[in-house]
């Protein structure tokens, strides 16, 4: 039988002592509770979102029956009935919809985030500190309070009812707390790396996608992972600015089978949840390495 | 390969901070140019501006016929190995190598076949397929040095590249970039080099001639027997050599040769050194070096007593430290003709070799006692 190779196996023939047997049943019994209680704690916390899948699987009627979350009668009509949604367009075409906004929208916040944080970072620029400044103090800036003036502005450009509000000006680096995020990554790799490169003949642009980018690499992945699944869970923007059904995400599309006159269809519902979750949950784990490397940046090595 | 020529060279900053004070300096076509100096001192930013990573905010650099106060980095003709290698993380070796004479559109053959000739050079072949946090200190640093070589730049520049490496690596990577300096020498393609260093053993070692710099004034330029035999000033004088030079107050007075008065005793220091001297009497530093400092019993004819303060066994030879008054001197002695029964406290006589010893203004610290010397 194989040994546990982290409980030091004595080398020595005699048997153990009384006391070191008495300080590995200590060991023991103290990492059996300690498990024992993070695991508890943990069940606790991820047990609605189990409840959830569970509770999709169920009937209507079994819904609030019990708190159990395994199925009497496991069922998928709520994922079926559900995709097809009480509207003439199936949950595909909200999904579709979603991703209409995600893709530029990250793809946009990367590119520009970038951009203008190698700005800050890196060059000198009249009025670079007021700039600055300004950036932050949108970082700071209540949302509620540009809703109104936003909504304006883009009723007057005739973007209403259209994807563009909600990708366009993020898409322009209008997200100051990514832009403010890559500026933190930047300041902490050393400028060796890129006066190297202009030495080696790079224009600036040239440095930055071929020296400056591969080295941000973790932090963009942390900005469009953020931005992926807030985009994903936003509910008050699509809210304001699409009107038709055709257009709406799957945030407001949700929300929509609460709408109808239908008796709350509540394993639809649920169903359809879990399929929302599905997105944000696969790209996290896909990029899982990544994104915890991005966060706990700034150990970047010389 | 060309000459580098700085004139009135001037680095001010935003803040007023003046930097660099017009310096002048003519580095010769295939020289190995050295620039030393304590932190502060304005060397890495010289080298900076040379490389066109900083501004100049007065006079010009010229590389070769070219003046290039406004160009960029890349068309200066220049290549640089940083301090902490600045090889490019995600880059293989090879990749690292190739990427300046990529950017340059050179086309692929002609960059293995030139990656090739590097790294059988520096003898990084096995390492071509490497990242860069693969490889250890040396061998980064053998890199950064291709890098530099495979670009064939008019002039090479070093900020204190091999600070990062432990004493022995550093030594050997010192004869390894002597030796290519030579060898490129040799075969008919010399390497005009700007290399900048806060050690004085590579500046001795590795230099054709020296820059000793200070506060952002050029203090002396000169080959390492110059600047050791005959520093300019003060400050040179006790920058260069180990242990530092003994530079202490005195009075001299010149009869028939010269007197040096110190703590009320004299000593006649003879007429070579009376020869040399451009100065009225009165009060000097003097500059002897520890190696020229004699251990006599105290009480010796003209010699200068004092008393041990410190002694340090080095092996081959003692560093012993005494106080004449106020002034403290060193002198190394080997450790043979060392009298291993001296303590501290006890009296000693030391003696000064008039022919070794520099005088100094007391003022501007300048030389005067070079007359009649070459250059």
């Amino acid at each position: 039988m194989a040994a546990i190779t982290d409980i030091p196996v004595a080398k020595s023939p005699e048997p153990p002592t009384a006391i070191e047997l008495k300080h590995r049943r200590q060991a023991l019994r103290s990492s059996i509770l300690r498990y024992g209680l993070l695991t508890i704690v943990g069940l606790i916390m991820i047990y609605p979102l189990i409840w959830l899948i569970g509770a999709s699987f169920k009937t209507n009627a079994e819904m609030f029956s019990s708190a159990g979350f395994w199925p009497k009668e496991p069922t998928l009509s709520g994922y079926i009935e559900g995709w097809q949604t009480s509207t003439p367009y199936t949950f595909g075409k909200f999904f579709v919809n979603t991703l209409w906004i995600i893709i530029p929208k990250t793809i946009g916040t990367a590119i520009s985030c970038t951009l203008v944080a190698y700005g800050f970072a890196r060059f000198e620029f009249p009025g670079k500190k007021f700039l600055f400044a300004t950036v932050i103090a949108t970082l700071l800036l209540p949302n509620v309070v540009t809703r109104i003036p936003q909504y304006l502005l883009f009723r007057d450009i005739g973007w209403l009812d259209s994807f563009l509000p909600l990708w366009v000006p993020s898409a322009l680096a209008g997200d100051a707390f990514f832009v403010f995020m890559v500026i933190q990554f930047l300041r902490a790799i050393p400028r060796d790396m890129e006066e190297a490169a202009r030495v080696d003949g790079a224009t600036t642009l040239q440095t930055l996608i071929y020296i400056v980018v591969p080295m941000l690499m973790p932090a963009l992945i942390s900005v469009c992972l953020f931005q992926f699944m807030w985009t994903m869970n936003d509910f008050l923007g699509p809210l304001i600015y699409i009107s038709s059904v055709e257009k709406y995400p799957v945030s407001l599309a949700l929300k929509l089978s609460i709408d109808t006159t239908e008796a709350f269809a509540w394993n639809q519902i649920l169903a359809m949840s879990v399929l929302a979750l599905a997105p944000s949950l696969i790209v996290f784990f896909m990029a899982q390495k990544y994104f915890i490397e991005g966060i706990s940046s700034g150990g970047v090595k010389g | 390969m060309a000459e580098l020529q700085l004139k009135g060279v001037e680095k001010t900053y935003g803040n007023g901070f003046k930097a660099v004070h017009g310096i002048n300096l003519d580095v010769q076509e295939g020289e190995f140019m050295v620039l030393v100096g304590p932190s502060g001192c304005a060397k890495s930013t010289t080298l900076r501006m040379i490389a066109g990573l900083e501004t100049i905010t007065g006079g010009e650099i010229r590389i070769g016929e070219n003046v290039v106060n406004d160009l960029v980095p890349g068309k200066r003709g220049i290549a640089m190995v940083f301090q902490n290698y600045a090889l490019y993380p995600h880059m293989k070796v090879r990749r690292n190598l190739g990427f300046g004479l990529q950017l340059r559109g050179k086309p692929k053959d002609e960059i293995a076949t030139a990656t090739d000739e590097v790294s059988e050079i520096l003898e990084i072949e096995k390492l071509l397929d490497r990242l860069p946090k693969q490889l250890s200190g040396g061998q980064a640093q053998r890199v950064a040095v291709g890098r530099a070589l495979i670009k064939h730049p008019d002039v090479f520049l070093f900020d204190e590249p091999l600070s990062n490496l432990d004493a022995k690596l550093r030594a050997a990577m010192r004869v390894r970039i002597t030796d290519l300096h030579k060898r490129l020498k040799a075969e008919g393609r010399p390497a005009t080099v700007v290399y900048v260093t806060h050690d004085q053993v590579e500046a001795m070692t590795m230099g054709d001639r020296i820059c000793v710099m200070k506060d952002g004034h050029i203090m002396q330029v000169a080959d390492p027997v110059t600047l050791y035999e005959r520093p300019a000033n003060a400050f040179v004088a006790g920058f260069i050599g180990m242990p530092e030079m003994n530079l202490v107050p005195a009075v001299l007075t010149r009869g028939i040769g010269a007197q040096l008065t110190l703590d009320g005793q004299t000593v006649e220091a003879g007429d070579d050194l009376a020869r040399r001297l451009y100065i009225q009497d009165g009060p000097v530093t003097l500059g002897i070096r520890p190696q020229h400092l004699g251990v006599v019993p105290a009480g010796s004819p003209n010699s200068l007593t004092g008393t041990v303060a410190n002694i340090e066994f080095m092996g081959h030879e003692v560093n012993l430290h005494a106080k004449v008054g106020n002034a403290p001197f060193v002198a190394v002695v080997p450790s043979e003709q060392f009298d291993r029964n001296t303590q501290r406290g006890d009296r000693v006589g030391l003696t000064v070799s008039g022919s070794h010893a520099h005088v100094f203004d007391v003022s501007s610290g300048e030389n005067v006692s070079l007359k009649g010397a070459l250059n």
